[in-house]
């Protein structure tokens, strides 16, 4: 589909210097709407969670949600920014069915957090990300559009707007220019959004749903020729619903401007759609004059002035950020670089440290986790926080093994019926006996039976070749149908043969 | 200052007002009588001087975040020009892409 | 036979109260009086006898089941067509919003209704409140009953006529740069602004946000102070609503009394451009005051003149924005949906259709003025100016305790007389523009007859912000005394034969 002429990417990365620019809105979760109090419920009938204030009706006035408010200090605090001690909303006037009053209320030059930055790691490496703001905002209704063949927009004869969404809270989080980050630029992007997404989630103030839109990001990128100080012509790219496609349309920009600039052409400033389907970006309709949103401070509403009180209070209830997070809980399990980098990537983090805090020991739960539950969820294709197991259940199976009562291949049919549904870990090995022969007698017949089976197995080790013992745990093990401790096995084992001496 | 014939047409635009050539021509000459009126707003308004967006000194007016009834959805199609399928009916929207 | 229609709503609501009279009988002979006199006078665009009458027959079922009636209890109230009221036809004087019944109620209404009020009738004003003169109504003008061929002020010209033709004997308005003092001074009668903040704005249709104010109009001082107190107070819907009992302005109201009470005159408000009447009459207010014990002092305000000129850069700004909404998308009249055209387009018939020529200028100003490359010139300087015409008032403060001046410069102009001529029709405001601005209260009250064209004069008096009790106290002495010096109210000098 694309028709862009591009160019490879490791010579661009020879010739440019990317420079990003990322705009990220994240819904807030909040039960009632930014100005009013419908509710912000998802997936409701259209139109039915609106009022003459998010309707924009004549003489309707707007009134601020403490929380929306609460929640975007938080955000701007876990961004390290700086909080206004005073700061106005501001009206930003432009033409469109669906905002209700043809304004959106919005943050000017006064946004509530500002001055902010994160560190981010892509391969080991630190880069900072500068935040310039965080503000507050509201959303815009959703549309369906009638009478063309994809039900797209272009060439729509008509559209239809439910305006549920109307006034659901936004913030906007805005980063300055972020440089220096040469060939990295598309997973430096990628890593912040999922960082942003990961903070918040743990703020616990957003869904913060890519694909449901609670979280949105447009990327911007332009090229700088190595050397210069003079920043390019950027553009901006909308529609990157995945966290994945943030690199891939960011990669695709890079390579599309540095063919323009590398054959003498200039950049145009403009929108960019990315496509997922044919991952390729194209132009929006280029308009005939820049837009004038002619800002102004929104009179409808008092200024927001938070007090210090306030805020350090707030900042009490910042969790660390992720990245600090992760390396606060590597250390405390003592798990090396690559365990936790594999636990981050199967987004195991929250699962075994859950399984921790039920008592598990962090290795155990690593092993339950990254190996025989990753396994299932693969198989079900699933995330590994889909799958019907709680960290708590693990650590329960994990105390089974712990006491003796079953082994790690029971273990694994004891995790098949948890996920089965089939109950907790204890009562399942209870109603299934599956718990180990403790008794001794039975197990010592088995050992009888099979020293008296392999003479010259015995004989071996009799002789010293201890590790021989090995076949003889195995043959016991399928008399006991498995359900026997290995170890105990082998200790009773040797304990025989060197009785018998 | 003179607004030409061409501002208040792109004024009118960007307020999405159509205007015939002769109101546009009017309203220029109306509005440079009104601009002229007002010029001694700039002209007292020094550096030194804070603006004041309202006259109110009131600050943090927020509401609990409490969720109460909705409008029926009848009631707000009932206000609409056009409906269709519990939506509100609007002209085709010339844009870029899909959103 | 008892001539209700001549009575105050004091009056009235004491016959009712006891019994003397029924709030049905009191309704009923409002109505005959509005279907007889209104096809001349024009001051209302809406009258709902039917919910009128259900109304006042509930207050009289209340009142004799013994229940408790709030003090202006069955007394029929006009409502300026700018507040909601639900299942009403509002209109705000436009025709993009011809047809809208809105679902919900403006507070200031609902609390008329939760004080028994009997709402009879949305009245006539210049579309969104723009005009000072009410022919900017897209429904045809308004008349002053006192010359039928002269406008009754604006934008709240249908409140004010309402009165002055004994249609209603209380209405209220709303007032952004004079809207409801203006119309009062040029009908013979009360208009209040009170501090801004302290009566709601939810369910006005915005004009200008950080200036509009909803206020009482009445004929006689006590009942606007009656009103005053059913309609104010803190609602919790209206952010710029402000959480504090407001003064107790039916006790200043009967107080009548301003003995030892400062009172400035602006001095900047008078000489070139002011009828001769008008200063007159001013003169004797002030003589009148001066008599009743109060200290008279002139003060400088030396910013005032600029208000005006701030006022048409921060209104038209505001309303460029608020008026957005009219896109005849979600309701009101949509203009060349024929399928072919885009929604823009759309918009745009819409809105030029279905705004009238000022409201069309004021948006357009507006947009200008909060335009890229322009914003600092226009609205940011004229903010400044804001600050500045504060500080005049708070100076002004410091020396007296309420500022006095012409409510207009001139008595009411002909029909059709300022129509074209945008800064001459603007300049009606010239006094009343101050007090929006710093959002302290004002109020204008009859000073008598210009002896130049016989037509009514109004005195403005000026508060600070939250002692909207001062204007009611110095009001009611210049009730009392100018009364006697007239012999009675001046609108029984009002000639009855042009409103028969």
């Amino acid at each position: 589909m694309s028709m862009d002429e591009l160019m490879d990417f490791d010579e661009v990365m020879d010739l440019y210097e990317p420079v990003l620019g990322l705009e990220v809105h994240v819904e807030l979760n909040t039960a009632s709407k930014m100005f009013c109090s419908c509710s912000t419920a998802f997936g409701a009938e259209p139109n039915s969670q609106t009022c003459p204030v998010c309707l924009g009706l004549p003489g309707a006035l707007p009134v601020v949600n403490a929380k929306a408010v609460e929640s975007a200090i938080r955000i701007g605090l876990a961004l390290n920014c700086s909080i206004a001690d005073w700061c106005r909303f501001a009206r930003k006037n432009y033409f469109y069915p669906d905002m209700t009053k043809n304004f959106q209320t919005s943050q000017y030059d006064e946004p509530l957090c500002f001055d902010g930055s994160v560190d981010i790691e892509v391969d080991q490496q630190t880069y900072t990300i500068p935040i310039e703001r965080a503000h507050m905002e509201e959303d815009a209704g959703k549309s369906v559009h009638r009478g063309s063949s994809t039900g797209r927009i272009t060439g729509a004869a008509y559209s239809l707007m439910d305006y549920n969404r109307a006034g659901v809270p936004l913030i906007e989080i805005v980063t300055r220019p972020v440089m220096g980050t040469g060939a990295a630029a598309p997973e430096v992007a990628r890593a912040y959004v999922t960082f942003l997404r990961d903070m918040i989630r743990a703020l616990g103030v957003s869904d913060v749903r890519m694909e449901q839109g609670s979280l949105r990001c447009d990327a911007n990128v332009s090229l700088m020729p190595k050397g210069s100080t003079t920043l390019g012509t950027r553009t901006e790219t909308k529609n990157v619903n995945s966290l994945r496609s943030i690199a891939k349309a960011l990669r695709y920009e890079i390579c599309r401007q540095g063919a323009i600039l590398a054959r003498g052409g200039t950049v145009t400033q403009e929108t960019r759609h990315w496509h997922e389907d044919g991952a390729y970006t194209s132009a929006g309709r280029s308009k005939e004059q820049a837009e004038d949103y002619r800002y102004f401070p929104e009179p409808d509403l008092v200024p927001v002035a938070p007090s210090r009180t306030w805020v350090d209070e707030l900042r009490a209830t910042i969790p660390l950020n992720p990245t600090m997070r992760r390396a606060a809980l590597r250390e405390a399990w003592g798990f090396t670089e690559n365990q936790m980098r594999d636990a981050v990537a199967a987004q195991a983090v929250d699962l075994i440290e859950a399984t921790i805090e039920a008592g598990c020991s962090p290795q155990a739960a690593a092993k339950w986790w990254m190996t025989e539950l990753t396994r299932r969820a693969n198989a079900d294709g699933l995330g590994l926080d889909e799958l019907p197991i709680t960290g708590a259940q693990v650590a329960q199976v994990q105390e089974l093994v712990d006491e003796g009562l079953i082994n790690d291949k029971v273990a694994r049919q004891v995790f098949e019926a948890v996920l089965a549904g089939d109950g907790a870990p204890r009562a399942i090995v209870e109603s299934r006996g599956l718990a180990m022969v403790a008794d001794t007698s039975a197990l010592q017949e088995a050992v009888d039976a099979v020293i008296a089976d392999n003479p010259d197995v015995a004989a071996k080790i009799r002789d010293g070749k201890v590790q021989a013992v090995g076949a003889l745990i195995g043959a016991v093990m399928g008399r006991m149908s498995g359900k026997a401790d290995a170890a105990k096995v082998r200790e009773l084992i040797l304990e025989t043969l060197t009785e018998g001496n | 200052m003179a607004l030409t014939h061409a501002d208040v047409a792109r004024l009118a635009a960007l307020a999405r007002i159509e205007m015939t050539d002769e109101e546009l021509a009017h309203t220029a000459g109306q509005l440079d009588t009104i601009l002229d009126a007002v010029a001694a707003v700039s002209q007292v308004a020094s550096a030194d001087v804070a603006p004041t967006s309202h006259a109110l000194a009131l600050t943090n007016v927020m509401r609990a975040d409490e969720v109460k009834p909705s409008l029926p959805v009848d009631a707000v199609l009932a206000m609409a020009p056009a409906t269709e399928d519990e939506r509100i009916r609007v002209p085709r929207i010339l844009q870029e892409e899909d959103e | 036979m008892t001539v209700w229609t001549r009575m105050s709503a004091t009056d009235l609501a004491g016959l009712i109260a006891s019994g003397e009279a029924s709030s049905e009988e009191v309704t009923k002979a409002h109505l005959d009086r509005v279907a007889a006199v209104d096809p001349q006078v024009h001051a209302f665009l809406h009258v709902d006898a039917e919910r009128a009458l259900d109304a006042a027959r509930r207050v009289d079922q209340k009142r004799a089941a013994g229940e408790p009636l709030s003090p202006l209890a069955g007394v029929p109230v006009g409502v300026k067509d700018a507040f909601t009221l639900v299942d009403t036809p509002t209109t705000a004087g436009s025709k993009i919003l011809e047809g809208w019944r809105p679902p919900y109620t403006a507070t200031v209404v609902q609390r008329l209704l939760d004080a028994d009020m009997v709402v009879i009738g949305k009245t006539n004003m210049d579309e969104f409140a723009m005009g000072s003169s009410t022919e900017n109504s897209a429904y045809g003008p308004t008349h002053n009953p006192w010359d039928l061929d002269r406008v009754p002020g604006g934008s709240g010209g249908g409140s004010a006529a309402a009165l002055a033709a004994f249609e209603v004997p209380v209405t209220i308005g709303s007032d952004t740069g004079g809207s409801i003092r203006q119309p009062a001074a040029v009908t013979g009668t009360v208009g209040v602004k009170p501090t801004y903040g302290s009566s709601s704005r939810y369910g006005l249709i915005a004009m200008a946000s950080s200036l509009d104010q909803p206020g009482p109009c009445a004929r006689t001082v006590l009942d606007a102070a009656l009103l005053h107190q059913v309609m104010s107070g803190h609602d919790p819907r209206d952010s710029t609503s402000i959480d504090l009992p407001g003064p107790d302005v039916v006790s200043a109201a009967r107080r009548c009394d301003v003995t030892g009470m400062r009172i400035g005159i602006v001095k900047e408000f008078g000489g070139d451009g002011y009828a001769p009447g008008v200063e007159r009459r001013f003169a004797e207010a002030v003589e009148t005051l001066a008599d009743a014990g109060a200290e008279i002092v002139e003060v400088s305000c030396p910013h005032f003149p600029v208000a005006l000129g701030a006022y048409y850069l921060i209104m038209p700004s505001e309303v460029s924005s608020n008026l957005a909404r009219f896109d005849a998308m979600r309701y009101g009249h949509r203009v060349g949906d024929d399928g072919t055209r885009s929604v823009e387009q759309v918009m745009r018939l819409s809105r030029g259709a279905g705004l009238g020529a000022e409201t069309k200028r004021r948006i357009i100003l507006g947009t200008y003025a909060l335009s890229s490359g322009y914003y600092d010139a226009y609205y940011g300087s004229a903010q400044k100016v804001r600050t500045l015409i504060i500080q005049d008032f708070t100076a002004a403060f410091e020396k007296v305790d309420v500022l006095v001046s012409p409510t207009t410069p001139t008595t009411a102009f002909r029909l059709g007389e300022r129509v074209d001529d945008p800064m001459a029709m603007y300049k009606a405001d010239l006094c009343t523009i101050p007090s929006n601005l710093a959002g302290n209260a004002a109020a204008s009250f009859p000073a008598g007859l210009a002896p130049e064209d016989g037509l009514p004069v109004g005195v403005q008096v000026m508060a600070p912000p939250m002692r909207d009790d001062l204007l009611y106290q110095v009001g009611a002495v210049l009730e009392a005394s100018l009364q006697a010096r007239w012999g009675g109210p001046l609108l029984d000098q009002i000639s009855q034969e042009g409103v028969r």
